[in-house]
Parts: structure tokens; sequence; C-alpha cells
């Protein structure tokens, strides 16, 4: 278990810079997760700090180690592939001892540890099978099994749940996030899937081109996001964005409605303003939008609607009972504490 | 879905259309040719060992009959090349040729086309090119500069001399490159990260996924070199470093060629060649390398 630190990290390939200046600490133990849409760097940064990427600039630390000419062999790290890269010509148990290739352990020292990794895993009957003869589930297990049998200062994990179909993948994020406890490794997490981020994460760390945007707890990156991108890529459905006039103590909609977001506005300054789904509440006394529902999308618990006004469209998420019917008029407002305001220009928000 | 399902189910679908194929349509015109092109195809492969083996078990006297059944079948022949001493030193010295070229070449192919497929430096192409543009000389072209070369360093009339310039092709090295290029970069990259050498990862991962490509080329060499004919010839000069091509050549006299006594080492040639393809076979399976990637 080690801290983990990055440092003004880049990554060009030929003149063309894809990470521009990475910066990050990540503590002891802790679980982070990268997220981001594709091409954000996400990935790079990854296979950088396992050393299959070599680094342009800046640097890498895991531990006390700089780990900038290390191989990866040599970095304490093990790493989760998407496709679960666990060797198909080799029984289970042959694919677990290979994370243990160097390990300075006795054969009975090995064994042991192949036992234990399999107890935890819950997959002690299948270590004398193929990887043919194994679900997708059960192969990215083994492919988990071969990076905790290491027991790496960082756990790197890239994307191991995409290739699951949608309820195996909810069971394995919580079987890794209880291994996490379970464990106490430090873990570095990339995924595309904001749910994913969320549930598992101590802290996220949101990129988009290259840049990080945000790092946060999963509250932080909901309740206070610190831009359009981060507000709109965290939480579904996303955000709406509203664009409003500021006038001192008083914002102006573009509809010509105003209202008296409980704090002070330069007047005249386009700002965005947003608001959850979930922070919209039907028929308000002091409502931001009025409008007519156009769709109505019921989950169960709860239906989104679909609300279209003069100032364009918007969702709402509302309790699954409610009632609203399409063709319903309805005045939609939120609390003060509920409004997000940013810049129109840089995107960044406005505290 | 697990995987095992997926291969298991795959046969059944295929033969399900195929015999529904059968039974909705009556054969036409079409079909018919096919199955007639394909008969004579199927004849024409096999009537020369037929008449090999037919010619095998003839007398002298008969073998210019072209009757597949001889009239008085013997296995005279037979005793006659097993006995005569020399059909042993050649069957050897062939076995031993066309063992090491076919090892040698599974491992220096198989090497060179990993690197020059998934190692990524300066002049990589340029090294592919040349390695393929040497596949545009005929060996007619070559075996006097190999003569040359082989009376220069004193390999005339010897294992060395008759190997040397089949150890390594460049169809294999091709062959090989490609098929590296179906094994998906993840694994080298898990591997690695296990803490494997570059030569470990190659050995121990990327190798055992090809074997299919490693079993077709080894079948490729064997035959290749069990049968070679042209360079053998001129490298040797002495009978007991004669391969059997070359030695069943000179069976017979000035004035007589001893067919019967050709066509019988030749069946009793044919053996190792079933043999490398018997056990090579089973391991050209389609799919190997997927197994371990997502289901």
């Amino acid at each position: 278990m080690a801290k983990l630190s990055l440092k003004k990290l880049t990554k060009s390939y030929g003149k063309v810079e894809v990470l521009h200046g990475i910066d990050l600490d990540v503590d002891d133990g802790e679980f982070v997760v990268f997220v981001g849409p594709s091409g954000c760097g996400k990935s790079t940064s990854l296979r950088m700090i396992a050393g299959l990427e070599e680094i342009t600039s800046g640097e890498i630390w895991i531990g006390d180690r700089k780990v900038n000419d290390l191989e990866p062999k040599d970095r304490d790290i093990a790493m989760v592939f998407q496709n679960y890269a666990i060797y198909p010509h080799m029984s289970v148990r042959k694919n677990i001892a290979f994370g243990l290739w160097n390990a300075p352990l006795s054969k009975a020292e090995k064994a042991a540890r192949i036992e234990e990794v399999a107890r935890i895993l819950d997959m002690s009957e299948l270590l004398e099978r193929k990887p043919s003869q194994l679900s997708g589930g059960q192969r990215q297990r083994v492919a988990i099994g071969r990076a905790m049998v290491r027991n790496p200062a960082v756990f790197l994990f890239d994307e191991p749940l995409s290739n699951l179909d949608a309820q195996l993948r909810t069971q394995m994020r919580l079987e890794i996030k209880k291994l996490h406890q379970q464990v106490g490794n430090t873990i570095i997490f990339v995924t595309h899937d904001q749910v994913e981020a969320m549930t598992l994460a101590d802290r996220i760390v949101i990129m988009k081109d290259g840049h990080i945007q945000q790092v946060g707890t999963p509250e932080d990156v909901f309740h206070a996001p610190a831009n359009t991108f981060v507000a709109q890529f965290i939480g579904a459905p996303s955000m709406n964005m509203l664009k409003v006039t500021g006038a001192g103590d008083e914002i102006s909609l573009s509809s010509g409605v105003k209202m008296q977001p409980g704090r002070q506005t330069q007047t005249g300054r386009p700002l965005l303003l947003g608001v959850r789904p979930d922070d919209l509440s039907v028929d308000d006394q002091n409502p931001i939008v009025t409008g007519k529902v156009v769709v109505r999308e019921p989950l169960g618990s709860e239906t989104l609607i679909y609300v279209s006004g003069p100032q364009g469209e918007i969702v709402a998420k509302v309790p699954g009972k409610s009632g609203v019917k399409v063709g319903d008029e309805v005045k939609l407002g939120a609390t003060p504490e509920a409004l997000h305001f940013f810049d129109t220009e840089t995107g960044d928000a406005l505290v | 879905m697990t995987a095992v399902s997926d291969t298991s189910e795959l046969p059944s679908v295929k033969a399900e259309t195929v015999l529904s194929a059968r039974s909705r349509k009556p054969a036409n015109l079409g079909q018919i040719l096919r199955w007639l092109l394909l008969f004579l195809g199927g004849l024409l492969m096999i009537a020369p060992i037929t008449y090999m083996i037919s010619t095998s078990l003839k007398w002298p006297h008969e073998i210019y009959n072209v009757n597949l059944i001889p009239e008085e079948p013997t296995i005279e022949n037979y005793t006659y090349v097993l006995e005569d001493g020399r059909f042993y030193l050649w069957f050897i010295n062939s076995i031993i040729i066309a063992v090491i070229t076919t090892v040698s070449n599974l491992f220096f192919d198989s090497l060179v086309g990993y690197t020059l497929c998934k190692f990524r430096f300066p002049g990589r192409y340029i090294v592919f090119i040349a390695i393929l543009s040497t596949l545009m000389i005929p060996t007619e072209m070559l075996v006097i500069p190999w003569y040359m070369m082989s009376q220069s360093f004193g390999w005339l009339d010897s294992y060395w001399g008759i190997m040397f310039p089949g150890l390594m092709t460049a169809f294999g090295t091709f062959l090989m490159k490609q098929f590296f290029e179906s094994v998906p970069d993840d694994f080298l990259e898990a591997a690695r990260i296990d803490g494997l050498n570059e030569f470990q990862i190659w050995w121990k991962i990327a190798m055992p996924l090809v074997k299919p490509a490693l079993a077709a080329l080894a079948i490729f060499v064997f035959l290749g070199n069990w049968t070679a004919f042209l360079w053998p010839l001129i490298v040797t000069n002495s009978v007991e470093m004669y391969t059997v091509p070359v030695g069943l050549s000179g069976f017979g006299d000035e004035v007589d060629v001893a067919w019967e006594l050709i066509m019988t080492g030749a069946a009793i040639s044919t053996l190792p060649t079933l043999v490398v393809f018997l056990i090579f076979q089973r391991f050209i399976i389609r799919g190997v390398v997927m197994a371990g990637l997502k289901g």
C-alpha cells in the first residue's frame, strides 16, 4: 500500500499533446475513479502509471519512489484489463500464479496465496478450469485474482466492467467495493460510466480533453460541480441549463420570469442557471419554468417528465406516483440552494 | 453465455442449415456440376497415390500396364528396399534434416515474425519488406550461390550444407507475423506487468496462442524438406548423404529405371508425412486465441 502522486504529467503522440499536465495526489488506501468521455486521457493516464505508456514529461511517484523509468513489473502495481486478458491456454490456477511470477516465495507459499485469493473471490472450485469454461463475470474475477495475488501497492482497473451485462456489472461493482474495504489497497479505477464512478469512488477525478476538470468526493462533484461540463456529466439525466441574466439580488429568465436566487448577481451579466432534474418540484409557488409535459418516462419509483416551455425543454424527476400526465401544465421550481450558476463563456461555476 | 456453449452450438447450427438446404431444394444442374467437379478433383488427388501403391506391388514386367490391381501382387519390392541398407540411411538423413529444419523454422520464423509484429522500432518496415522480397527469388536462381557458399565454407556433402538454406524462411516469417497480429496486446501487457521478460512473454504467452499457425507451419516445412530434391541432389555427392528423394531417383541402372522400387520407396516415405500431419492437425483449431478475452 502506498500513496500515488502524479506531477505535471503530460503525454504527446508526435506533436499532438493528449494529456496536459496532470497533477494528482492519491492517499494510501484511497479508491480513486478516473471518469470522462472517450478520448479524455483517463486510460492513457492509467497506462502511464502502469508503465505501459512512456511518460512525455512530468513525474509519477508510488510511495517514496519515482517510477518514471521503472519497468511495469518493478512498480509494485497490478492491473485488470477491460477484456480481462487472462491467458486462454492456462488453467485459472496457473493464470493467478502468473501474478506471482517474480515473487520471492516458495512453491508452498505461492500455492497458499492462490488458495487464499480464490477463497476471497469465491472461486476455489474453478481453479482447475480453463478460461473458455468460465462465464464473463468469472473471467473478470480471475483477472482480479491475478492482480490481487500480488498484493500490490496500487491496483489499476481499466474499465473492467464494460464488457459485462448490466446486472453482472452492478454485482461486480459491489464486489469490487467490498474487496477494497477488505484489502484496503490503493485503487485507481478508470471508467466512462458516471454511475460506476459515483458508487465506487472515495474521490472522483473528472477528465476532459486531457485536463482534469474536478477532483472531489462523489458528493462534491454532484452538489458543487466546478463547471458546466462536470455538472452535466455527473448525474442522470443531466443537469438542466437555462440562460439567465443577473440583476442584483434577482435574475431574469429569457421567458421573462424573475426570481430571487438568494445571492447577488451582477446586473446585466448573462449567466447559466443549472438545476438538477431531481431538485425540481411540480406546482411550485415560485416556479422557474412553466410549460407542458411533452414526454413522460416512468422508471417505477420515479418518473421523468420532459417539460416544454418558452425557455426550451427541461427535464424533471418526480415521484413515481405523482400522477403527472402528458399534456399537463406544470410549474417547476426549486429551492435556492439547489440552483447552480455558471459563467456563460468559461463555463466555470460562480460561488 | 459461456464460451463452452458458444463453441458447441456452432457446428450443430451449421449441420442444420446444411441439412435443411439439402432437403428443401432438389439438386439442380449447377449443383450436379459442382459435385462432379469435386469428384474429379478428388480422383485427381488420389490417382497418383493409388498408382504409386499399385506399382509398388507389381513385378518389373508388369509396371507399364496401367491396371490398378496387379496380376500377381507381390511384396518382394518392399523386402528388397527395406533389406537394402542404403534406404535406411537415406530415411534417417531425411528425418534428421526435416526435423531440425522444422524446429528451426518454428523457432526463428516466429521469433522474427513476433518481433516485426509487436515491437515498434525504426526500420521495421524496411526489414519486413526486405524479408518478403526474398520470396520473389526462385530456388533455381539460388542454388548456384548456395553451392558456391557451401563450397567455400566446406559444407558440401554435409547435413549442414543440405539444411542451411531452409533453416529460416521468409514465408514462415510472414505467416507468423500475420498470425501474431491476432494476439491482442493486452495479453502481452498483462504478462509484462506480471513480471515476465520479453523473451518469456513470447515463449510462454504469445507462442501458445498461435499454436494453429505453428502447426500449419510445421506441416509445410516438414513436407517441403521431406520432399526436397533439387538442392539435396546438388549439394550431396556420397550415397551415404543422400536424402530419400535423391536416393530413390538413383534406383535402377544406366539403362533401366526401377520404377517398382522407386514407387515402393516413395510409398514407405509417405508414412512420416502422414504421422506429422496426424500429430499437428489437431492443433489447427480456430478460435483458441479469443477464449481469454471478453465472453
